[in-house]
């Protein structure tokens, strides 16, 4: 983006206007851009698109009333929410609670920052891109523990201190399962991190050493335990706290929470392509000034995408973990594993500094095996529905 | 902690919820069982139900004689009917035929004993509406002569078809109504006789 403002500045716009400034205003327009016309949109998307999924995972339908495939389901749920009383309880701590849900979205906004959507579309390529994501992820913890307090509920409390205890224990395997891509590509950031790796799917880290493909599962398990996504939904578990910290929240309040956690769904999807999946990086075939940066956003969109959905996906399979479980998991088996990921890292990039070909071959094709092992139980079990069905009387006359 | 259950237990974890993610990925593929009614069944439901089905009750004033059966049997009083008999033409006309469909319980018992099976219940059951006089359901427009039951069969192919739809009615739904009173003058019978032989 810089590049871009530097070719601006050269054709004369921004006369007499402090170098620094249009820098400064330009990555403010932009992120603004990225804010309202991005961020918000696929958040509320992923809503929608959550809910069908979701249901059809169960054999149900999911919104379909709202507008075409009730693709407006999410705009009609906003204006709700905007439309409700704003409730603040009378023995709450008020300034507290107006604050929390503002420094969650704070918090995770602020990772739009140096997402690469392409290669010239970053807002900041900042150096320390990474760490600067893990650091100001971590600030939801602030809002979500002063929520918890500020409502002055039982259930709140306890909610957003199991949160914050949830969420500052999986920083430890999200941080250690970053380092071995780190010590692959010596570099913090983000750009920097996808330009060493290639368009096939051999050339992405994943699948360049045993280390970094099981540190790649335990880095996304990691952050959705972060994004407070089930499994490790206990926080604001509906059946079990009410409906944990945002129990007393309503509203515009409400939806901002609502907007972090589902827009942190896409940035976990982000950093996930970007360290571990090449990013943006296209095959070499056109050159066009227009045409290039839109494939590789689009690229990156999709992939970025696919594990959105593969997080619903899991919320729609698997059972919630009690707390002792899920700190059970973090520190006894996620924190010694990435240790471990680390050190084999560290190891292979002594031994093979520029990579082993033959191995990033066979795990590529690990993958593909387990892709096809997958979708041959899909297959298995889709039989034995159709086997069942075959056998059962039909009660309903209308199906 | 490095026993045989922590590798055994990592195992596990990712195979099961590989074939967790199977299943649900599996479901994704089936068409889902829910059933969108009222705007998208295949089959109206009223079609589904069988003949017998007690509905919104209906009126077939071609076929129904007058003969105020269904309003004497209808045990909450529902069924309001004003017949008379006119001096000339000497026969019966119908001038109202309210059923207060709020008040109706569906019992069935105005429909047993109608000799035509001009009053029957229809398959018909969504009658929600916005207002409750609107639930009373008048049948007679503008008074209309009754029917007379011809000993030598209708032969009006206007009417045929609901006469024989009625008896058809009335031969499903209260047959085993009809056979009661000759089970009911058997016993009376058997009773006198006994109590005579006895007393």
């Amino acid at each position: 983006m810089q590049a871009f403002l530097d070719r601006l500045i050269a054709q004369g716009y921004f006369a007499g206007v402090p170098r620094d400034l249009v820098y400064v205003g330009g990555m403010v327009v932009f992120a603004l851009i990225v804010v309202l016309g991005f961020v918000l949109n696929v958040a509320g998307i992923t809503t929608w698109l959550e809910r069908r999924v979701w249901a059809r995972m169960q054999g149900r339908c999911g919104p379909n009333r709202v507008g075409p495939q009730g693709f407006l389901q999410w705009l009609a749920d906003g204006v709700k929410l905007f439309m409700k009383e704003d409730l603040i309880p009378a023995q709450a701590d008020s300034r507290l609670f107006r604050l929390a849900p503002y420094i969650a979205v704070v918090g995770f906004l602020s990772a739009f920052v140096v997402i690469p959507f392409s290669s010239g579309l970053i807002v900041a390529d900042l150096n320390v891109g990474i760490v600067y994501l893990t650091a100001v992820t971590s600030f939801v913890v602030v809002g979500i523990l002063m929520a918890g307090w500020a409502s002055n509920n039982k259930w709140s409390l306890i909610g957003g201190v199991r949160s914050a205890a949830q969420i500052v224990s999986y920083e430890i395997p999200t941080g250690l399962s970053i380092m071995p891509i780190v010590l692959l590509t010596g570099t913090l950031s983000m750009q920097g991190i996808i330009g060493q790796q290639g368009w096939a799917p051999q050339n992405w880290f994943v699948f360049n050493n045993p280390f970094t493909f099981a540190a790649f599962f335990i880095f996304f398990t990691s952050a959705l335990a972060e994004g407070n996504r089930t499994p490790f939904d206990l926080p604001e578990a509906e059946s079990e706290l009410v409906a944990g910290f945002v129990t007393e929240y309503s509203g515009v309040r409400y939806l901002m929470f609502f907007l972090a956690e589902w827009g942190n769904l896409y940035i976990i999807g982000a950093v996930v392509t970007t360290l571990f999946l090449g990013g943006w990086q296209i095959p070499p075939i056109t050159d066009g000034p227009v045409l290039r940066p839109l494939l590789e956003f689009l690229t990156f969109f999709l992939k970025s995408y696919f594990w959105v959905l593969v997080a619903m996906w899991v919320r729609a399979t698997l059972p919630r973990v009690r707390v002792d479980q899920l700190m059970a998991v973090c520190w006894k088996y996620l924190v010694p594993l990435s240790f471990a990921n680390l050190l084999g890292t560290a190891v292979w990039v002594v031994l093979w500094p520029q990579g082993n070909v033959v191995v990033q071959y066979l795990m590529a094709l690990l993958g593909l095996a387990i892709v096809w092992y997958f979708f041959h139980r899909v297959a298995f079990h889709l039989r034995r529905a159709r086997v069942r069905e075959r056998g059962q009387f039909q009660l309903n006359p209308l199906s | 902690m490095m026993n045989s259950s922590y590798l055994r237990n990592i195992k596990e974890t990712c195979v099961t919820v590989l074939d967790g993610m199977a299943i649900t990925f599996s479901h994704l593929m089936r068409r889902p069982v829910t059933i969108q009614y009222p705007d998208r069944i295949p089959v109206r439901v009223q079609d589904t139900l069988p003949f017998r089905y007690r509905g919104i009750l209906e009126v077939d004033l071609e076929i129904c004689t007058g003969c105020l059966a269904c309003e004497r049997a209808c045990p909450i009083d529902c069924i309001v009917i004003e017949a008379e008999k006119d001096k000339q033409t000497r026969e019966m006309i119908l001038r109202r035929f309210d059923i207060d469909m709020a008040k109706c319980m569906y019992c069935g018992l105005c429909s047993e004993p109608c000799p035509t099976g001009a009053i029957h219940h229809t398959p018909e059951f969504e009658g929600a509406d916005f207002s409750l006089e609107s639930l009373v359901r008048h049948h007679v427009k503008a008074p209309v002569p009754a029917y007379k039951v011809k000993k030598a069969g209708e032969t009006d192919p206007a009417v045929l078809p609901l006469l024989d739809r009625g008896m058809r009615y009335i031969e499903e739904f209260a047959a085993p109504e009809a056979k009661a009173p000759a089970a009911k003058e058997g016993a009376t019978k058997e009773g006198t006789a006994k109590e005579g032989a006895a007393g």
